[in-house]
């Protein structure tokens, strides 16, 4: 880097972002669908945009190394990294509120950063320690903290939705005002259990926003391959659920569609799906060689429309310092390495704790 | 004779009935264009074209309901489901469609399809990518449940499978993908190809169904086993010397209770070994048929080494998963009882 780089650009910094044209698409208004104004992009302050900025670099430094702890031999098994999609979790999870919860399926360490869960009790997780947020039990794919509203961590694909319709009932029935955000992805949107969620939900109005994370890929198999409906947005017309697609590259976007939706919901309107527009730039898993796509398509997403880039130029014209970023990331970087630290040192759990809550008591 | 893997045996096999009869088709997740999570139908696809080997969507009671309908319309699919930690949502349709379809039409129709698993654990999957459902499948009549333990079996008991006219589910230990993997996780395995069982003939053969084999013969104690604790069983042994007569079942419906009995008879000591959880596993069917059979024979009482009666830890893998260590703990438990 260039000395002088770190002084604010010449031209006057912006306080906030620009208004623009949406650039979602919504269902079409038909008998049976309430119209759907398509909502335009996120005014973020400097502030805003800086808090959405590290929280995407953490998940990305957090999956780094997550990467390399795997390949170092300290996390076994299956571990799905969230690199390439963290605008879609950051975005949308700014938008909630206190009450409500969320879902996902196993690609799910981005989605507890977001939900402000502590890094080193994630990264203990995947190390199999007692001080992991499930005990070391669950592991990459099954972590949970009803304490800030995550409700797992599922490893079976699709599995979740049926449950966060379950929690939309919940939030109902308490009165609480709380939305249940589900996530799940492109080929979890195949599942049968997914439509027969949308029904229910439907049909009791229920307030849950469905995300799907369109990512392109179904472990090997693109969405093209596997999906009649490939507009994946439109999979919940026929059970009168407006959709919207949405650019889940940019955080702006997704904040703007995540406010309409929340407010959407929230005024009893029942549920609705976004389907975000993604990438995952790393293979399904630790052991995906990632065959099925050209190492070009990769590079053109990563260098065209990566989500922490946007976010840095904007903030860079905003009147961000290179110097600032530099700063930020360094203590993400911190917080990283001392969650690998953590997950490293602290011991297992102890065998007994195998049988602890199998059932309430304990038998036999 | 070829040296193969088991994932080699097991796409060689689908690949000779393939080539053998068009009716048979194969498909499942990622199972065309990728060649399957674990390689074992690469090169399918391209081989018989995307009318005969094809991906699914993730839909596994899709998957499964269409092979049976495919099925009572004459053809004769195998079906991958990517993990059989996944077959839950297939299960409706393998109880109430494929096990009954038979039974109830009178065999007007048939269900011969065969649905290949991967099973087990060893490879830290955790709770969803790490069971041994077997024993749900055993307890429903109507199915056939098989479990190879080496290459060799794999393909003949394979193709024994896809051109049998009854619904078999197929389960492949994918801690033996590679090497006969006998639970000593810290030292690299052995592959295949320097294993006997690892020569596969060329060509078509089958193995029946229904048979066990006797991996060791031995007089002191039988041990039953079928799967990764074949090869587990036989370290045990090994390691402890106990004289133990190691029988692989091979299939655990049909039985074959002749083997079983025969060796009990001569050891009069019986140890049952599986990597699922203990409560209704397969190995209490075993023990009740062994006291049934050889209750004059038993010498002392049976003992069970199988996974704890708890959800696959992510933590502590090889705590649960019950290894030479315990198992040889086990033979000479029984070794001292009378």
């Amino acid at each position: 880097m260039h000395k002088g780089c770190g002084m604010a650009p010449k031209k006057a910094a912006r306080k906030q972002t620009k208004t623009e044209p949406s650039r979602v698409r919504v269902s079409e208004a038909r008998p049976g669908l309430d119209p759907i104004e398509a909502p335009g992009r996120y005014e973020a302050t400097r502030e805003e945009l800086t808090e959405f900025y590290r929280q995407m670099l953490l998940i990305r430094r957090f999956e780094e190394k997550a990467g390399q702890l795997y390949g170092m031999g300290l996390i076994g098994g299956f571990c799905h990294l969230y690199i390439g999609q963290e605008a879609v979790v950051v975005g949308l999870q700014s938008a909630m509120k206190e009450q409500d919860s969320v879902i996902t399926g196993y690609r799910d360490h981005g989605h507890m950063l977001a939900c402000g869960i502590p890094a080193k009790v994630v990264m203990a997780e995947l190390t199999g320690r007692a001080a992991g947020i499930s005990k070391g039990k669950g592991g990459s794919m099954h972590m949970f903290s009803v304490e800030h509203g995550f409700y797992g961590g599922h490893g079976i694909v699709a599995a979740q939705v049926p449950l966060g319709t379950g929690l939309a009932f919940a939030h109902k029935y308490k009165g609480d005002d709380g939305v249940a955000t589900t996530y799940f992805g492109d080929g979890a949107a195949n599942q049968g259990q997914v439509y027969e969620s949308f029904n229910m939900a439907e049909l009791w109005k229920l307030p849950v926003l469905y995300v799907i994370e369109n990512n392109q890929y179904a472990m090997g198999t693109s969405v093209n391959r596997a999906s009649a409906e490939h507009e994946l947005f439109r999979r919940g017309e026929s059970f009168r659920i407006e959709g919207m697609q949405v650019n889940g590259m940019d955080v702006l976007d997704v904040r703007g569609a995540g406010d309409a939706a929340y407010d959407w919901i929230r005024s009893g309107k029942g549920p609705l799906l976004i389907e975000m527009m993604t990438y995952r730039y790393r293979g399904h898993s630790m052991s995906d060689p990632a065959k099925y796509r050209s190492r070009d398509e990769v590079t053109d997403v990563r260098t065209k429309r990566d989500p922490i880039e946007a976010a840095k130029v904007l903030l860079l014209e905003m009147g961000e310092t290179e110097d600032g970023l530099k700063e930020l990331e360094k203590i993400i970087r911190a917080e990283v390495n001392e969650a690998a630290d953590f997950a490293e040192q602290t011991p297992e759990p102890e065998l007994k704790e195998l049988y602890t809550d199998v059932l309430v008591g304990s038998y036999g | 004779m070829a040296r193969m893997t088991m994932i080699e045996a097991i796409r060689d096999a689908q690949d000779i009935c393939m080539e053998r009869d068009d009716k048979v088709v194969v498909f499942g997740q990622d199972v065309g264009y990728f060649g399957g999570v674990f390689r074992c139908t690469k090169g399918l696809q391209e081989k018989y074209g995307p009318q005969r080997c094809f991906d699914t969507p993730i839909n596994e009671s899709g998957i499964v309901g269409a092979a049976i309908g495919m099925g009572a319309y004459g053809l004769r699919p195998c079906v991958e489901i990517q993990f059989a930690d996944y077959m839950y949502p297939a299960y409706d349709q393998i109880v109430s469609e494929a096990a009954r379809l038979r039974h109830r039409s009178n065999k007007d129709f048939i269900a011969p399809l065969t649905i290949r698993m991967p099973t087990g654990g060893g490879i830290f999957g955790g709770q969803t990518h790490s069971q041994s459902p077997e024993a749900l499948f055993a307890h429903v009549s109507g199915l056939k449940t098989v479990i190879p333990s080496n290459p060799y079996d794999a393909k003949g008991m394979l193709i024994a499978s896809i051109e049998d006219d009854d619904p078999v589910i197929y389960l492949e230990p994918k801690r033996l993908y590679n090497g006969p993997f006998d639970g000593h996780h810290e030292a690299a395995i052995t592959p295949w190809s320097k294993h006997e069982l690892g020569e596969v003939p060329e060509g078509h053969y089958t193995v029946p169904l229904g048979s066990a084999a006797i991996r060791r013969a031995g007089s002191d104690v039988t041990v039953l086993a079928y799967g990764t604790m074949v090869h587990v069983a036989l370290a045990a042994a090994e390691e402890t010397g106990v004289d133990a007569e190691v029988i692989d079942l091979r299939s655990i419906v049909p039985l074959d209770l002749e083997t079983i009995k025969a060796s009990v008879e001569k050891t009069g000591r019986c140890v049952i070994v599986h990597e699922a959880t203990r409560t209704c596993g397969f190995g209490a069917e075993l023990a009740a048929l062994v006291a049934h059979h050889c209750f004059y024979s038993l010498e002392a009482p049976m003992v069970r080494v199988t996974g704890y009666d708890t959800p696959y830890p992510h933590a502590h893998e090889w705590d649960y998963f019950p290894g030479p260590a315990r198992v040889g703990k086990a033979l000479l438990h029984v070794m001292e009882t009378e």
